[in-house]
């Protein structure tokens, strides 16, 4: 096997990753799964909804969800303004905005790069976890937007007032 | 898809739309309206359907298009008379027939001699034996691709032979469209004697000669004893690309001249036959211009789906566009007011351009109820009249395809509860055969739909005697004849003493009200005892827009629909009475309504309380009304209807959102959910003890 042969072997085994930061963590979204990222805007609410559902905004006429990813892991609702960043994600045939602190880049890893999850403690964060991303002194979560997408069909509606 | 599976859906798709042609057409014969072209857009459609099912293979279809047709034919031809007892047969075998399409169209044949019956019927008709299975398909061979039937008449014809002289000019687009003139004067030539003179006078130069252009005219003489009918038959099939002048001439003087002195004759011709080509233009343009006015395409529904919503994207656009610039402090008289203003108006017409290419005419739907009424009055043994009215109304494809299961429900409750037997009406006073009367209109904005007969009426103490049983109401109940009316819209209410398979199985009336309200419409019972029932739905005309009205609580902005609201007031603090627990009922005219703050139930945040601000009295069908307190009403307007479920989920409470002009999602608030949330909230024992309703 040549070299440029072993080279183009690797880049077939590369994923493409967005990273962002939400809290104080970094995670990274499959590429392919990112179709627009824009500012924040004010968002209207959703009656009986979850905390992490922020609301609904007008995406060029579409209505989209946003979900609040630091609540969605059960760190607290993020005090969004104009500084913060909206990822559009179309996953499990849904398509939502997904509120985060800002969009750090793009990274290429080899599936031999990402470590299975830690044994960690059952929390939020556990379920959405595809495996972690360690480069250089950096360490991402890789999250799997299907299912963080997906889970919203299940997630129990607040009873009513 | 296969290329022949997708002319199949296509053979099936004009199945439909012949079927409809000969439904309307038979039931004009039934209603002694029919003329010679009613019958023979009847047969045309039975042989066209004969004649596609053939391509297919449909060798049973075929077999009964043809026997079918043979009778057709006889009509056409006045051997046979359009009685009684054989426009029941022909109404028997149109069915017949719709059933062998539908049974090919679902890839499995009818049951052997499930159409023996009907067969024998028309036999007896047409004076044939039945069951000509083979040579219907031998007939059809020799048909194969030309759609066109010629026919000597058989019976000797007592008028003498006539000259008619047929001035032919095709258009390019004939060629276009592969016809040849020659075949056409073929067939004139097997209806009598010919001579054809072809004018060359168009025919430019060799060099200027263009090769999709038409340069012929022809000038054909011809001497048949056959009727004009049969002269245009030739050419039915290129009428509206080519000009054709059929005139009769005069017996006596002997025609063809010399081709140069071919126009001049013409002229003098059409002279002297000036009051018969008066009369006969009148009868040619009109074919022309009808099939002109029948050109439509096909096109994908989703494709229209795609336009309506670019559309729909394209009008909050504008009207935030609109909104911003007047923040800007630009006048309206201004070049770009001027422009904005000029735009909304393209936009509107757009918008309601789009929205048309949706709508259908109701008749899609009506006209499947004649046969579903005469297979009632059969299983009931009740003689029933169905009158149909308006059905040229136009309504967004969406409705139609929904209104089908409720009209349905509802044409049965007429005839099975409804109508009396013929005994009973005839010992009324009333005549034997009961009319029932599906009619549709426009009003205001909304398309209104009524199912009525002049039944029994709706047995009132029976209904209320059946609620009790069913625990529905109390005993002591105090109900108003409307109220006991609107009974019959619960779920799991039944009258029927005997569950019939017609009625009965107390699914039909809840679910004909859940269907309709789901459309954004209501519906409206009138009845009167001895005299017969009304049922009006009222529906919006499409599904995409709705008139809402536009409410503040807090800080949130919602829509509520028009259609729901029964009046808005300010609420003086001594009509507001505590209630339960927790709860206020709210006084107006003496009728208590449940008073619920809209903000607290929707989590907006710092609503004023009910007392300062406005109530809105929204009606939901069948639960009753509620009042809901809003801090208060900006507008009203026309709003486009967003889903949001696709990417989230139903939300209890809210119908679908909207983009307001300021760019902003607005919830729109699920009336129905609400007031029968609400209202859940107070027990049964609760809501006996007060009216529901102030009427």
């Amino acid at each position: 096997m040549t070299m440029s042969e072993k080279q183009e072997q690797t880049n077939q085994n590369r994923r493409q990753f967005i990273t962002f930061r939400s809290g104080e963590q970094e995670f990274g979204a499959d590429i392919m799964v990112i179709r627009e990222i824009r500012g924040w805007t004010e968002t209207t609410p959703l009656p009986h909804s979850p905390d992490y559902v922020r609301g609904v905004i007008n995406l060029r006429g579409v209505v989209l969800p946003v979900i609040d990813l630091k609540a969605r892991l059960g760190r607290g609702r993020t005090d969004a303004n104009v500084k913060h960043v909206i990822v559009v994600v179309e996953a499990s045939h849904r398509t939502i905005g997904l509120l985060v602190d800002a969009v750090s880049d793009i990274l290429a890893v080899t599936s031999a790069e990402i470590q299975p999850t830690p044994e960690l403690a059952r929390d939020e964060l556990a379920a959405f976890v595809e495996g972690i991303a360690v480069l250089d002194e950096r360490m991402v979560t890789i999250l799997s937007m299907d299912r963080l997408t997906a889970s919203l069909v299940s997630a129990p509606m607040a009873q009513a007032a | 898809m296969d290329p022949m599976e997708s002319i199949k859906q296509t053979f099936f798709q004009e199945c439909d739309e012949l079927l409809l042609a000969m439904e309307e057409g038979l039931i004009a014969i039934e209603n002694g309206e029919a003329d010679d072209e009613i019958i023979n857009a009847v047969f045309r459609a039975v042989h066209s359907i004969k004649g596609g099912g053939g391509a297919f293979g449909f060798e049973d279809l075929v077999a009964f298009a043809h026997v079918f047709e043979t009778v057709l034919d006889n009509l056409r031809s006045g051997k046979l008379k359009a009685g009684e007892e054989a426009v029941k047969v022909l109404l028997r075998a149109g069915d017949m027939l719709a059933d062998h399409v539908a049974a090919a169209r679902g890839g499995q044949p009818l049951p052997q001699g499930q159409d023996d019956d009907v067969k024998s019927e028309l036999g007896a008709l047409s004076g044939e034996p039945a069951g000509h299975g083979e040579e219907a398909l031998a007939d059809f061979e020799g048909l194969a691709f030309t759609p066109m039937r010629i026919e000597v008449s058989d019976t000797p014809v007592e008028t003498p032979a006539k000259i008619w002289r047929i001035a032919f000019a095709p258009h390019a687009a004939l060629y276009a469209k592969a016809n040849e003139p020659y075949l056409l004067m073929r067939e004139l030539a097997t209806l009598g004697k010919v001579e054809v003179v072809c004018d060359l006078s168009k025919l430019p130069a060799l060099d200027l000669v263009e090769t999709d252009q038409a340069y012929f005219a022809w000038t054909i003489t011809l001497e048949t004893d056959v009727a004009r009918e049969k002269v245009e038959e030739v050419f039915e099939f290129v009428a509206g690309d080519c000009e054709l002048e059929i005139a009769l001439v005069e017996p006596t003087p002997p025609t063809v001249e010399s081709s140069a002195g071919q126009e001049t004759h013409a002229m003098a011709c059409a002279a002297d036959n000036a009051p018969i080509r008066a009369a006969e233009k009148k009868e040619v343009p009109p074919a022309a211009s009808d099939s002109a006015a029948k050109q439509t395409i096909r096109v994908d529904l989703d494709k229209v789906d795609r336009l309506v919503n670019l559309v729909g994207e394209l009008v909050i656009t504008q009207a935030m566009l609109s909104q911003r610039v007047l923040e800007c402090d630009i006048p309206r008289t201004s070049s770009i007011g001027n422009g904005l203003a000029e735009l909304e108006h393209l936009m509107r017409d757009l918008q309601e351009s789009v929205m048309a290419i949706r709508t259908q005419p109701v008749k899609s739907i009506f006209q499947r109820m004649p046969r579903l009424v005469r297979e009632l009055a059969a299983q009931t043994n009740k003689k029933v009249r169905l009158v149909i009215e308006g059905e040229a109304t136009e309504v967004d494809k969406t409705v139609i395809e929904r209104l089908g299961e409720p009209l349905t429900h509802m044409i049965r409750n007429a005839i099975d509860h409804g109508l009396e037997t013929p005994e009973e009406r005839v010992a009324a006073g009333k005549p034997e055969e009961g009319t029932v009367t599906l009619s549709a209109e426009h009003r205001g904005g909304r398309i209104v739909i009524e199912v009525s007969d002049d039944g029994r009426g709706i047995n009132r103490p029976r209904v209320r005697e059946k609620a009790v049983e069913r625990g529905i109401i109390s005993a002591g109940a105090n109900l108003s004849d409307e109220e006991i009316d609107n009974l019959i819209f619960m779920p799991g209410f039944s009258t029927a003493s005997q569950v019939s398979n017609i009625s009965g199985r107390g699914v039909g009336m809840d679910v004909v009200r859940r269907n309709i309200v789901d459309l954004g419409g209501r519906i409206v019972i009138g009845s009167a005892p001895k005299q017969g029932s009304r049922f009006s739905l009222t529906l919006p005309l499409t599904l995409a827009v709705l008139d809402g009205m536009v409410v503040a609580v807090g800080d949130q902005t919602f829509v509520l629909p028009l259609a729901h609201i029964v009046e808005s007031l300010k609420p003086r603090q001594k009509d507001i009475h505590p209630f339960g627990r927790g709860r206020n009922l709210l006084n107006v005219r003496n009728s208590y309504v449940p008073l619920v703050n809209t903000g607290a139930l929707l989590g907006a945040n710092g609503a004023v309380d009910a007392a300062s601000g406005v109530v809105i009295l929204v009606e939901s069908q069948g639960t009753g009304r509620l009042a809901l307190a809003v801090d208060a009403i900006l507008g009203q307007r026309q709003v486009v209807i967003k889903g949001f479920e696709s990417n989230y989920q139903r939300i209890d409470g809210i119908a679908a959102a909207t983009i307001l002009g300021n760019g902003r999602v607005a919830l729109i608030l699920d009336v129905d959910g609400l007031v029968s949330r609400c209202r859940g909230e107070l027990s049964a024992a609760e809501l006996s003890e007060f009216r529901p309703t102030g009427t």
